[in-house]
């Protein structure tokens, strides 16, 4: 199914991007490998049904997508929390609210003790049956993440979809309302993406605007602000082509490689599992079909973290997109 | 044949070939100017982007325009730079016209 999805949206051509030198070979030549260490996050994806169809999205993930968890995967995800204490669980997408049994998954989660993060797109609350989404996550102390590329309407609806930026903006003041932003306990942080061919500024300085803009112009409050680089795949890596800037956007990734941000990888202290339970390095693996070593389980019902400790990363030349520059994850840089 | 090629940009490096000593004290002057410092990385994009605009040089405004998005700058932001650096080069056009006024008092009664 994933590989059928990702040779259509690809017209034909390559998932992969093309680049001047491979990845393997950059880490290499800098003498680094990588191996992965041990795994604190179950990253979640529940599936590529979502409200809206950003241009950006890795996922290709849109209203018309019907890819979707079952009960019985979600179980099993439940069971590896459970039995191997995997402190934090991630969830994402799509819009992961838009699966029947999200809220389950949320409340089982947090009685295993573990944090729950959701990757939350903001407009998503005012679908149907969807409006006490702030008061769900404020009762279950879920850590809310979500995108809002700039602090003004036009870069933000050029990425993500006319209206966005205005929906994004009373989705945040309902979460403000609940206490997300100010209570200890209610962690709100945004997601910035650049909007076009370029690499993202430095966290600190962007994260003071944004701060700074979103309470003087519209009284936002947030905890953190994480800086991302595009990922050149899917529907992402379309524009690029489209616009013509794959080659200059692949050569801006591997001039920027910062052999530093290696150790600090996200997919050193995560496992990725996809809607029907397979198991991925990451996110973006799983997008590409790349699959975890084959000596290892290859589903979340076999999963066992002692066996994945240590185990050979599966890359391609898109990784050059997690360690550009400050390096980038699903928290932020990593250097 | 353009005598500006986009591609070019890439080919700076080439210039080292010959002198490279040379070349090599120009990068580390050129990026030190750059870095964050009493002004911030994003000012001097700013800044860059005025004066690659003024001194009409296409590499520099492709350079200082991705630099600009890079430190976080909006087309906002670098459209008041650019009218900057073209109000004071107007201007400069400008305050010239006192000395064609001086001319004309010089030698008119």
């Amino acid at each position: 199914m994933t590989n059928t999805a990702v040779q259509i949206t690809r017209n034909g051509k390559s998932p992969f991007p093309t680049s001047p030198t491979s990845f393997d070979e950059k880490l290499a030549a800098h003498n680094l490998e990588l191996r992965a260490a041990a795994i604190d996050i179950l990253q979640v994806n529940v599936g590529k049904l979502c409200n809206q169809a950003c241009k950006h999205c890795h996922v290709d993930a849109s209203p018309i997508r019907t890819e979707i968890m079952r009960r019985e995967t979600v179980e099993d995800c439940l069971n590896a929390l459970r039995k191997y204490k995997i402190p934090t669980l991630d969830i994402t997408g799509g819009a992961p609210e838009l699966i029947p049994d999200f809220r389950y998954f949320v409340m089982e989660a947090k009685k295993t003790g573990a944090k729950v993060i959701v990757r939350h797109n903001l407009t998503v609350m005012f679908e149907n049956g969807q409006e006490d989404l702030p008061e769900f996550f404020a009762e279950n102390e879920v850590e809310v993440v979500s995108s809002l590329p700039y602090f003004l309407p036009t870069q933000t609806d050029a990425q993500r979809g006319t209206g966005v930026f205005d929906k994004s903006i009373e989705a945040l003041k309902k979460l403000n309302a609940v206490g997300y932003g100010t209570a200890e306990k209610l962690i709100l942080n945004l997601v910035y993406n650049p909007v076009g061919a370029f690499l993202p500024p430095s966290q600190t300085a962007v994260e003071a605007d944004f701060k700074r803009e979103l309470q003087t112009r519209y009284e936002v409050v947030f905890n953190n602000l994480f800086t991302i680089t595009n990922m050149p795949i899917a529907r992402y890596l379309d524009w690029l082509r489209r616009s013509k800037n794959e080659e200059s956007y692949m050569r801006k990734l591997v001039s920027a490689f910062n052999p530093a941000t290696v150790a600090g990888l996200m997919c050193r202290n995560l496992i990725s599992i996809d809607w029907t339970g397979k198991l991925f390095d990451c996110d973006f693996n799983q997008m590409l079909d790349l699959n975890v070593e084959s000596s290892l389980p290859q589903t979340i019902a076999d999963f066992n973290p002692e066996k994945f400790a240590g185990r050979q990363i599966a890359t391609a030349n898109h990784c050059f997109g997690c360690t550009a520059g400050s390096g980038s994850s699903c928290g932020g840089t990593v250097s | 044949m353009s005598y500006y090629n986009e591609e070019d940009l890439n080919r700076f490096g080439e210039i080292g070939k010959s002198r490279p000593d040379l070349f090599e004290k120009f990068m580390a002057w050129y990026q030190a100017c750059q870095e964050d410092g009493a002004l911030s990385k994003r000012e001097k994009a700013l800044i860059g982007l005025a004066v690659a605009v003024t001194i009409q040089c296409p590499y520099c405004i492709d350079a200082f325009t991705n630099s600009a998005l890079e430190s976080g700058s909006n087309m906002e932001q670098m459209t008041e730079a650019i009218h900057l650096a073209s109000a004071i080069r107007g201007g400069a056009s400008l305050i010239h016209g006192i000395q064609s006024h001086n001319a004309h008092d010089k030698v008119s009664m």
